[in-house]
């Protein structure tokens, strides 16, 4: 079976196929992160044993270590998106990377604020300059920096071109994000972060673990699908496509909300009051 | 009941744990509520030029 | 006019947020290089003697005394070669206890007494449910049942004991 997987590489032909994505994303999500909790609050220990007796404010774990993984790999989606864009020089790439950045960046800002609500209690603190918990707040201001730069240019394509770069630049953050926890004894270590581990581990904490990072995983597709579909509208609204698109869809008056109109857009599988105006 | 109670103070560490899940859980309904109204947002403009265009009143929109 | 006011927002963001990252990154450097002393580099003489710096290791067993007024406590760090006697007022983390890791923040006395103003505690990787480490532990000393070998306080303990669902 042969997809000519190019012919989805422009904002028309793909613009469709992220509104197919978005719901069907969504609702899985949904399903695996309240099947995350239930397991997290109701099939796991109330309290770890041996030398490490955390009570049970341990159960931020089910979303910190989710968070922290998705801050992580979402910049190096970013990263790359911005590369095959600068290399290709390829429209919707750039749209990708802009697509993921603020989902990247409320991700990695749960990280920090889920880590400070469990270090309080575990360590003592909220925060320290602990090497791990300050190289992910740089990766924040990475985020924060990349959306800044782009909406700080008017002109798309140089804004494209702009925070690409910086994207990228940004990139040697994420291998000192990982490596800043390797301390060789870490009882002769300023660092408080704990090592990582998915050995030393019991199956139930590890399975609501695994499932809320598979759910946090497939929202990030659907949240950034339907930002990417944002994104074409808004930059392509005076093509063709877009104008055949709403003149077929019947451009009401858009004071006026055409009842139960466009069920199927957007976030709003679930058949709610989402669309007002024209829908498509 | 009890155990409502029980399952809501987690031990006595109730601020810490409903802290960070719940804001986990407002800024991941943040973020779609946004989403969907940027995109209501940007189809009501976008219908504007359509229906602009279809009275043929401004003759400087670009094209 | 008012684009132009943006734009140089932005810019201004964007430069306050590079130098706020710079600035962090040194604050880290230094808070966790410069300013962190093991026992052993404190004995050597090796810690500033007039600034606030960081002594870390593991606190040694059946060192932990608490005085009177409930909220000073003393207590020995190591790092399994020299040791440094520590002074802390104030409420320990959950997670402090003899045997586990801690990194205090203070100044030395001139009674070689660290004084702390802040102790933290650290924890492993480790996330195991009591319940499993007590049977890893009496596998590991030869079928010998210990009673109670936890420490933890009767207070503290679930009145619904079935935690674990295995």
């Amino acid at each position: 079976m042969k997809i000519n997987w190019f012919k989805y590489a422009s904002p028309t032909a793909f613009y469709p196929v992220a509104g197919r994505l978005v719901p069907v994303f969504g609702v899985a999500a949904l399903a695996l992160m309240l099947f995350a909790l239930y397991w997290g609050f109701f099939e796991t220990p109330e309290r770890l044993g041996g030398t490490n007796p955390q009570k049970e404010y341990y159960r931020i774990i089910f979303i910190h270590v989710p968070a922290a993984w998705m801050s992580m790999w979402l910049y190096l989606v970013l990263a790359a998106w911005s590369a095959v864009g600068l290399v290709f020089n390829t429209r919707l790439s750039f749209m990708m990377a802009n697509a993921v950045a603020p989902t990247g960046a409320i991700f990695t800002f749960l990280a920090l604020w889920t880590g400070a609500f469990w270090g309080r209690p575990s360590w003592g603190t909220y925060w320290d300059w602990d090497p791990r918990l300050t190289s992910e707040l740089i990766l924040f201001f990475l985020y924060i920096g990349f959306m800044a730069l782009h909406s700080a240019i008017d002109d798309n394509r140089r804004a494209d071109q702009a925070a690409a770069l910086l994207a990228i630049v940004g990139l040697v953050m994420l291998p000192i994000i990982y490596w800043s926890i390797n301390c060789p004894d870490p009882n002769n270590c300023a660092a408080l972060h704990q090592r990582s581990s998915v050995t030393d581990i019991e199956s139930n904490i590890l399975t609501a673990m695994l499932v809320m990072t598979l759910g946090f995983w497939l929202y990030s597709f659907a949240a950034a699908f339907a930002r990417l579909r944002n994104i074409i509208l808004l930059r392509e609204q005076d093509s063709a496509w877009v104008r055949k698109m709403v003149d077929e869809a019947g451009a009401g008056p858009s004071s006026s909300p055409p009842p139960g109109a466009g069920a199927a857009d957007g976030l709003d599988a679930g058949g709610h009051r989402a669309s007002r105006g024209v829908s498509v | 009941m009890q155990g409502l109670i029980d399952f809501l103070s987690q031990g006595g560490y109730a601020f810490y744990v409903w802290s960070a899940f719940g804001m986990t859980f407002a800024l991941l309904v943040a973020e779609v509520v946004v989403l969907r109204r940027s995109r209501r947002t940007i189809l009501q403009r976008v219908g504007r030029l359509a229906r602009l265009r279809t009275q043929n009143v401004p003759p400087g929109e670009p094209s | 006019m008012k684009a132009r006011q943006k734009r140089l927002m932005f810019v201004g963001v964007a430069v306050v947020g590079v130098g706020i990252a710079a600035s962090l990154a040194l604050t880290a450097l230094n808070s966790n290089i410069a300013y962190f002393f093991s026992p052993s580099q404190v004995q050597a003489g090796e810690h500033p003697t007039d600034a606030v710096f960081r002594v870390g290791g593991l606190v040694v067993e059946d060192t932990l005394k608490r005085q009177e007024d409930g909220l000073t406590v003393h207590f020995d760090v190591t790092d399994n070669a020299e040791i440094v006697n520590v002074s802390y007022t104030g409420i320990l983390p959950d997670l402090f206890g003899e045997g586990q890791g801690v990194v205090a923040k203070g100044r030395i006395g001139t009674d070689g007494v660290f004084y702390a103003d802040q102790v933290l505690a650290k924890h492993d990787e480790s996330y195991m449910p009591p319940e499993v480490e007590d049977t890893l532990q009496t596998a590991h000393a030869k079928g010998v049942v210990e009673t109670s070998t936890e420490s933890m306080p009767a207070a503290s303990m679930p009145a619904t004991g079935q935690t674990v669902t295995q």
